[in-house]
């Protein structure tokens, strides 16, 4: 029962979090608007039992997002133009995205459920075996970087593929128009 | 429909909102940072769903307790929440804050190369553009 | 360069240190408490990110130069990669660390492990370091006054 009113209440903090975000003009207030949505939700995780993945969000979605949003308001805009408040169209898509969504969380198991099916295979078999087959205390951390390592492998090249990506927009173009430069 | 069911689907419906609230910023902004901000919100309220479906009431968080060699013999009969979300979700933000970087730089590209981040004045910049090819075509034909 | 405040500049200095530190205990503690690879990387570029910030781009860059954090995005998915094929060359599957010690396979697992989330951290440093210098090599468009 307290799990469940902390849920609520976390959760009313993270809509009043996203409706101010939608609508503050001052993008700066917006970035900082949205490390505290991160924190929140990292509060959240730690409710739900997901200590490293609250660990991970506090870290990641808090601290790098914030900075490098930061980065890009300081070399675009700093605030955004005026729009109109309210928008009939894209309220409209939402409320029938949203209605067909929760069309579709009635067949789901109920929270918390130990038998649903997201449970009791493959998860059920981590759980009950990684201490032998492991033997290492943190079982996010067995099955991260053991029983599914080769999946650990595809985020990893991921993250470097994000990282060339954005060495090649920033800075191979300057160090492009650089060389052109100086052959003229 | 009962309390109960009620009680177990309320998460759902919540994560629904918070995604949806993002979804709003996404289409209804024209701003593209504000855009990024809202896909940030959208992929947040992604990774509670998964992280709820992993709860288990009664349910603690899935670290083993060892002895001061470090070694794991007892503790497993508690009943602990599923890692399995919990690895998919971490590995996940990580990737997220990559792909986000990305479209960060992308946006700075974009103020380069238009003198604007708001998407309506970045479309009349492509018509213009398109327009003045137009005309030098024609000029070229003619 | 404009200078920042003294306080900001001497609390850095303590911080910096510190935030490495705990950053090593996260890496190599990860299979105990919580954390790992990924979060021990974040934590140990946002020290040089901290650093950069406060004393400028240059400072930092004396630190941990550009092509170090170029270097280490690749070297992190090589340490991955090679655990894999070490595993390959001696007739085990594909990452199966029970090659690291087979008389006790937990013990090859700890080794593999061990491993493993090095180069995760190894290369999530490398690119959040590279992606803070990309972002910050960038001349700004608009003046500092309309903060």
């Amino acid at each position: 029962m307290i799990e469940t009113t902390i849920n609520i209440i976390l959760f009313v903090m993270l809509v009043v979090t996203a409706l101010a975000i939608i609508r503050m003009d001052k993008l700066f207030a917006v970035v900082m608007l949205s490390g505290v949505f991160s924190f929140l939700s990292a509060l959240l995780f730690i409710v739900m039992d997901a200590v490293d993945v609250a660990f991970t969000e506090a870290a990641v979605g808090a601290g790098i997002t914030t900075v490098l949003m930061l980065g890009t308001i300081a070399l675009t805009a700093r605030t955004q133009k005026k729009s109109p408040k309210f928008q009939l169209m894209p309220v409209l898509i939402i409320i029938i995205i949203g209605v067909a969504l929760i069309y579709g969380t009635m067949d789901m198991p109920n929270f918390g459920d130990l038998n649903s099916p997201a449970n009791t295979h493959v998860a059920a078999y981590y759980v009950s075996n990684s201490a032998t087959d492991i033997g290492v205390p943190n079982m996010v951390t067995g099955i991260l970087a053991s029983y599914r390592g080769f999946d650990t492998l595809g985020e990893v090249a991921v993250v470097f593929t994000a990282g060339v990506g954005v060495l090649v927009l920033l800075s191979g173009l300057a160090r492009r128009r650089r060389e052109d430069k100086e052959e003229l | 429909m009962s309390w109960e069911f009620i009680l177990g689907h309320m998460n759902y419906w919540l994560f629904i909102i918070l995604m949806l609230i993002g979804l709003y910023i996404v289409i209804a902004k024209g701003n593209l940072l504000k855009k990024i901000v809202g896909l940030n919100i959208f992929q947040v309220s992604v990774f509670m769903m998964y992280i709820s479906i992993g709860k288990v009431i009664g349910g603690t968080a899935p670290i083993l307790p060892y002895d001061n060699t470090g070694h794991v013999e007892y503790g497993l009969d508690v009943i602990y929440s599923n890692p399995l979300p919990h690895v998919l979700i971490l590995t996940a933000i990580v990737v997220g804050v990559a792909t986000t970087s990305l479209g960060l730089a992308l946006i700075v590209r974009i103020r380069e190369e238009y003198g604007t981040i708001e998407e309506d004045e970045i479309l009349d910049a492509e018509t213009l553009i398109a327009e003045k090819e137009n005309e030098d075509r024609e000029a070229w034909l003619a | 360069m404009h200078e920042h405040h003294l306080i900001l500049r001497v609390v850095t200095k303590i911080v910096v240190g510190t935030i490495i530190l705990f950053a090593f205990y996260v890496q190599f503690h990860g299979d105990f408490s919580p954390g790992g690879g990924f979060q021990a990387g974040v934590i140990m570029a946002v020290a040089f990110i901290l650093y950069g910030v406060v004393f400028g781009l240059s400072k930092v860059k004396q630190v941990f130069p550009v092509w170090l954090a170029h270097k280490l995005m690749a070297l992190g998915v090589l340490i991955y990669a090679g655990t894999g094929l070490v595993s390959l060359f001696y007739g085990y599957p594909f990452l199966d660390y029970t090659v690291f010690d087979p008389e006790h396979p937990t013990h090859g697992q700890h080794w593999g492990i061990w491993l493993v989330e090095l180069g995760v951290g190894v290369t999530v440093s490398g690119v959040i370091v590279s992606i803070y210098y990309a972002f910050a090599s960038r001349t700004p468009h608009i003046s500092d006054e309309d903060w």
